[in-house]
């Protein structure tokens, strides 16, 4: 397991053009490649702006790269993700690729119990076991219990974060991605979520992660990647 | 919402055969163009979203690949039970109309084109058990309570007829008398599209639990892509007729790549 390769970025490739704004060329980044292996933290670095969180959207495959490739380790096998169909992806983010952002999205009115279950049932978890590990996690990140049976719209942003959180590290995901998870935490909340990707790495997790926050960077990187070095520039 | 577990994940193995094939489907109403040279795969467990503002298509397509419109040229095949994938349109009257009762569900926008509005809400949901052949009242009756339980209606109310029910529970009705037959397919135009926003959540939870428990395949019509986001695990996006954009819903809708889904996506109110 450990040094296996999970993570394979190849000479990626990505602008934006934005056709209602005149179809302005926005680039991001060209060339940039990047091999994770099991048990590492890679940490993105470079200024805002610079193409982190593309690059993290370009791996989960909610940005489509212009070119290059995205290769995750899925079920023992390299798989693309820039080509991968479209029930392939789903099959790779419901059992290997996990996401953690900064914001929640979820259907509301439904309880955040049910919501930090749903992954786990989707993972073919029976209920009672769902129930079981939900309520740890939660337990684990201090989400006060009288809160379990709210939907998490009215939480405070440090709040619906945890929900966020506890719904990604439910399960033991072979590869996740981190997008400032630590954000909008308090330093009590964020001890108890570095302790979880500590954990994760433990286990052989391959992770990417951007953190604004310098102390928990510093503890968590295994490596640092710097994603200005593959800034692409307007062509001339 | 979530009581029992649902089935193990069903994605994990590439299909091999699609539940509905559309080749190349046009349909035209005289000089006017309903929807052009339409093309593509749905296999069960997925749930495709079909986006664009009205008059983009949406609809003529629905009508077309639900059998109840002859496109004017391309194909729509089923994957029925008895013939295996086989073009809808030339099926006998008979069979077509067979495989709309037993392997299909529609349900519509409005309730009330859905629903007979003149008997029980419980004799709605056994209706489509009796066009199976199913005889037995008892077991039908216990059937039909079943699905009003899952979809969260007063059983002590399943001898009302619909018009004494909100639009809400009328909906939820005219889900379970979709799904009481265990179809393997269901189309929805949009299902949420006249119900308050705070009934919207809770019936899009409930339909998405439901199509993850039973493996069917499911298309749904929509303009609100906040419900497409929520529902669908892909998107065709439609304008004037042709398809400009596919794709994983959230590839789609965070870096659409067509002018006209940029803009769609761009109009959306923040709230």
């Amino acid at each position: 397991m450990s040094n296996q390769v999970m993570i394979e970025v190849e000479n990626l490739e990505k602008h934006f053009t934005l056709h209602n704004a005149g179809d302005a060329h926005i680039p991001v980044f060209t060339n940039l490649s990047l091999h994770v292996n099991a048990g590492e933290c890679v940490v993105l670095s470079g200024v805002s702006g610079v193409g982190k969180s593309t690059l993290m959207r370009s791996i989960y495959g909610n940005y489509l790269p212009t070119g290059g490739s995205v290769r995750v380790r899925h079920k023992g096998e390299m798989v693309d993700i820039t080509t991968a169909p479209p029930f392939q992806l789903l099959d790779i983010r419901r059992h290997t690729l996990g996401y953690v952002s900064q914001f929640l999205r979820v259907i509301p009115r439904i309880s955040t119990m049910d919501l930090v279950m749903q992954p786990l049932l989707e993972n073919g978890v029976d209920a009672e076991d769902a129930g079981e590990r939900a309520s740890e996690i939660l337990e684990l990140l201090q989400l006060p219990r009288a809160h379990w049976d709210l939907p998490p719209a009215t939480f405070s942003g440090g709040e619906q974060q945890r929900v966020n959180i506890a719904r990604s590290f439910a399960i033991d995901f072979d590869v996740l991605l981190l997008d400032e998870p630590t954000a909008s935490l308090d330093a009590a909340n964020r001890e108890r979520v570095i302790k979880l990707i500590e954990r994760a790495l433990a286990r052989g997790t391959a992770m990417i992660g951007i953190f604004h926050d310098e102390d928990v960077r510093n503890v968590v990187a295994t490596r640092f990647f710097e994603v200005s070095k593959f800034a692409a520039h307007e062509p001339a | 919402m979530i009581t029992d577990t649902l089935d193990a994940p069903k994605l994990d193995v590439v299909p091999d055969t699609p539940i509905l094939r559309t080749t190349q489907l046009t349909k035209t109403y005289g000089a006017i163009t309903g929807c052009r040279n339409v093309s593509f795969d749905i296999f069960s467990g997925e749930v495709v979203g079909i986006v664009g503002e009205s008059g983009s298509g949406k609809s003529t397509l629905l009508n077309c690949i639900s059998g109840q419109l002859a496109p004017t040229s391309g194909n729509v095949e089923f994957n029925t039970k008895k013939y295996g994938l086989t073009d809808m349109f030339n099926l006998s009257e008979a069979d077509r109309r067979r495989l709309q009762r037993e392997e299909l569900g529609f349900v519509h926008q409005n309730p009330r084109d859905g629903l007979r509005m003149r008997v029980s809400a419980g004799a709605n949901v056994a209706e489509p058990l009796m066009n199976l052949g199913r005889r037995h009242y008892g077991d039908m009756r216990q059937d039909t309570i079943d699905w009003l339980t899952q979809v969260e209606l007063d059983i002590r109310r399943i001898d009302d007829n619909p018009r004494n029910f909100s639009g809400g529970m009328q909906q939820r009705i005219q889900i379970a008398r979709n799904l009481v037959h265990g179809p393997r397919l269901v189309f929805m135009d949009e299902p949420t599209g006249g119900l308050d926003v705070s009934v919207q959540a809770r019936l899009l939870d409930m339909l998405r639990y439901l199509v993850r428990r039973s493996n069917l395949a499911v298309i749904v019509v929509t303009h609100d892509l906040a419900v497409a986001r929520l529902l669908a695990d892909r998107l065709i996006v439609m304008k004037n007729g042709d398809v400009v954009e596919t794709g994983l819903t959230d590839q789609v809708l965070d870096d659409p790549q067509h002018a006209y889904t940029q803009l769609l996506v761009s109009a959306v109110l923040q709230i």
